[in-house]
């Protein structure tokens, strides 16, 4: 199946010896030039690279606070070594969030410390070489930027913000990320990561119209472009077809149907999604974040509400009103932006919506806490809500649930091992084996608690468990979108504005 | 005034300076540099007060380590807990007359040597012994430890077996103090105990030791976890504004 060796799940997580340079060769593609041009990069490998690496390093440092204080305050304690999914996967001891950090941090200090420039050796300082570059590569794309080591760190050192500065450094000099930037250069281009034109996107909608009909006999729209609406949804391109993606979008239809709220998607900003973030870019992700203001304000909505993605609901929630703020023109009496969670979880709460969880009673459900969603964000309005309201929704639309063991959910949830801009066929093994600590904790709630399905709300996540479950032995069906769930309890009323007396046998 | 005592009063003045102007410039960096976009660790506290005891919470209990492995946090908290009250005792050298709560800390401070002590004896174990943290350690850092060692040690050595002239070391301090200059009692372990306290301050602003400022400026903990309600616009960030909308 894989031409690497699948870890096996244990009965436990367990923390492994240090192997070093395991995963010294695992990079991923090297952006061609064309990826790197749309997005304002150098095409190649710039000749004086060097020099300009530690240039744009300065200036990261001068424009991120983050960067410069997470440098100098690490006092390599050890607190973070045992917490990465990676290197619990690989074994790697460069996937330990300190070690990874310090391949930045060992430039940093031999070009902007006196330390370094005087005494490398005894403050391991090291010059900016070829073979340092090969392992930033490397390694800066074996990271998630989940962010659960900043949760563990005393000083709250985010490792993800290093991975981005360096990528960021990396692409500035002409070494970027195929995926990652390629992706980019589509949305730009056509408006989604999937690179699907407004046409087939308008031709798939209708044809879930068709699908959602012949299943309910309703006339449940899905509707794109249409201005004065209420609502624009802003959704990962990945719900137009991918399962259990597409579900999932189903399942938001349905909710605004039985709501009555007025929706539509953009064909502009057709895509939840800003990889802006995975490359630390503020400019592409800003720019990424302006067609949601666009689309916004030409069809005249009142409220944006986003689909279930993981780190787009980071930059939404976080980054949103920053980017592309102020949200003035928008409906103030709901949050800017609102998640699909928030809305239904409101729906729910106001006994809008005729759900039957036995409709899920084939299942025992268990949820997974994407890293984004749990680490960078937040739902309702107050602290861990982005924790309760998934589960509150998931308890209200079935009747078997169960959390997986405490620490590997909530604030301490492991990474699915394909986010960050990972979830790419030329980085399978490090995806596979980053999943080992998710899988063994679901492999754990299967057995003792007769799990047997999982649920997410984020793009990613799905995807990524999709191709990784089958690794360990489970099948690619066991991963669901929570409004997948939703979609199964939602009683429709049939005929509200066609076919009266039509009756749904559920 | 013998050369040790010129020596001495050099010393001083110079690692004061530089751990003041030092430690001062670095504070000033951070403050301007700026945090453009919100970053707290989530669930993070919504209001203001919320932060500030979210960090009294960090670097009192230090709750983030706390979750992560109680070996380093009962090592690290024992470490910096035993350095506190030893520093404030120490406070007694420096104060005339001497503050009544110096005075009522006097023999917790004395005793909080040997928990500072094997605090860092548990550090340094953990940095020999745990592969993981031996594969992440640079010199300096097991050099930092030990001259944090030799400073407790030195220091416990004088208050529990070979007093020092602590009338004397007073009058040298006050001396500097005042620019009124006193002899150094040159007895050798106090020799010993101020020259590491010296390499300590001049080191501290060019060292791992900033994550004591550090802290406090880190964004994952610093941030008021508000985007929504409040739109937050680094300088930087709203230049690219101005241009194109």
């Amino acid at each position: 199946m894989a031409d690497f060796d699948v870890p096996k799940i244990k009965e436990d997580i367990i923390v492994p010896k240090i192997h070093p340079g395991i995963m010294e060769q695992s990079g991923p593609f090297v952006a061609k030039p064309e990826h790197q041009k749309d997005l304002g990069y150098p095409e190649k490998l710039l000749d004086n690279w060097q020099e300009a690496a530690i240039e744009k390093m300065g200036e990261l440092l001068k424009k991120y606070r983050s960067l410069k204080v997470f440098m100098d305050s690490c006092v390599k304690c050890g607190a973070c070594t045992d917490k990465c999914h990676y290197y619990l996967g690989t074994s790697d001891p460069k996937n330990m969030p300190v070690a990874r950090q310090d391949l930045f941090r060992k430039v940093y200090r031999r070009y902007f410390t006196l330390a370094g420039k005087y005494f490398p050796k005894l403050v391991g300082a090291v010059d900016l070489t070829e073979d340092v570059l090969d392992d930033w590569y490397n390694y800066y794309h074996q990271c998630s930027e989940c962010r659960r080591c900043s949760v563990y760190c005393p000083y709250g050192i985010d490792t993800a913000e290093v991975t981005m500065a360096a990528r960021e450094v990396m692409a500035s000099v002409g070494k970027g990320q195929k995926y990652s930037n390629e992706i980019i250069g589509k949305v730009y281009k056509i408006g989604n990561n999937l690179g699907l034109p407004e046409p087939a996107l308008i031709d798939t909608l209708e044809g879930l119209e068709e699908e959602v009909f012949e299943d309910t006999e309703v006339e449940v729209k899905y509707p794109v472009d249409k201005k004065g609406v209420e609502v624009l949804l802003i959704t990962p391109s990945a719900d137009f077809f991918a399962e259990p993606h597409v579900d999932g979008l189903i399942g938001y239809g349905k909710v605004f149907h039985q709501a009555g709220i007025s929706w539509t998607l953009s064909s502009k900003a057709s895509e939840a999604a800003n990889f802006g973030l995975f490359i630390g870019s503020y400019e592409n992700m800003r720019r990424i974040a302006l067609r949601i203001r666009e689309a916004a304000i030409e069809l005249g909505v009142k409220r944006i509400i986003f689909g279930e993605c993981g780190h787009a609901w980071r930059v939404a929630y976080s980054f949103l009103n920053t980017l592309a703020g102020p949200w003035d023109f928008l409906d103030q009496r709901y949050p800017i932006p609102q998640h699909i969670i928030e809305f239904t979880y409101d729906l729910i709460q106001k006994d809008k919506l005729k759900l039957d969880p036995s409709e899920n009673d084939h299942m025992t459900l268990t949820f997974h806490d994407s890293c984004n969603v749990a680490r960078g964000s937040r739902m309702g309005d107050k602290p861990g809500g982005q924790f309760e309201l998934p589960r509150a929704v998931i308890k209200a639309v079935c009747n078997n649930y169960v959390d997986m063991r405490p620490d590997t959910i909530g604030e301490g949830t492991y990474c699915c091992g394909g986010g960050g801009g990972l979830l790419t066929d030329d980085l399978m093994e490090v995806r596979v084996k980053g999943a080992l600590p998710r899988m063994t904790a679901l492999g754990q709630a299967v057995e003792e608690m007769g799990v047997t399905h999982m649920a997410a709300i984020c793009a990613i996540c799905k995807s990524q468990f999709s191709k990784v479950l089958p690794y360990y032995g489970f099948t690619m069906d066991q991963i669901v979108s929570v409004h997948q769930l939703v979609s199964n309890a939602i009683l429709l009323e049939p005929g509200q504005k066609n076919e009266p007396g039509s009756n749904s046998d559920d | 005034m013998s050369v040790l005592s010129v020596f001495f009063v050099f010393l001083y003045y110079v690692a004061t300076a530089i751990l003041f102007v030092g430690l001062g410039y670095r504070i000033w960096v951070y403050f301007k540099t700026p945090a453009p976009l919100k970053i707290p660790t989530t669930p993070a506290p919504t209001t203001v007060g919320g932060v500030v005891l979210r960090m009294t919470r960090e670097v009192t209990l230090f709750e983030s380590l706390f979750k992560s492995n109680k070996w380093i946090w009962l090592f690290g908290w024992l470490f910096h807990f035993g350095l506190l009250l030893v520093l404030l005792r120490h406070l007694r050298y420096v104060t005339e007359p001497v503050w009544w709560w110096v005075t009522m800390l006097q023999p917790f401070g004395k005793y909080a040597s040997f928990a500072m002590v094997l605090g860092l004896l548990g550090l340094l174990a953990r940095r020999i012994v745990v592969d993981r943290v031996r594969y992440i350690s640079s010199p300096s850092d097991f050099l930092m430890l030990l001259l944090l060692l030799g400073i407790g040690l030195s220091g416990m050595l004088m208050t529990f077996a070979s007093k020092a002239d602590i009338v004397s070391l007073k009058e040298f301090l006050f001396g500097m103090m005042s620019f009124d200059l006193q002899p150094f009692p040159g007895q050798p372990v106090l020799v010993i105990h101020m020259l590491l306290v010296a390499l300590l301050m001049i080191v501290f602003p060019f060292s791992k030791l900033l994550h004591a400022p550090g802290v406090f400026f880190s964004p994952t903990r610093n941030q008021v976890d508000n985007p929504r309600e409040k739109r937050h616009v680094a300088s930087w960030a709203a230049k690219l504004e101005s241009g194109k909308r």
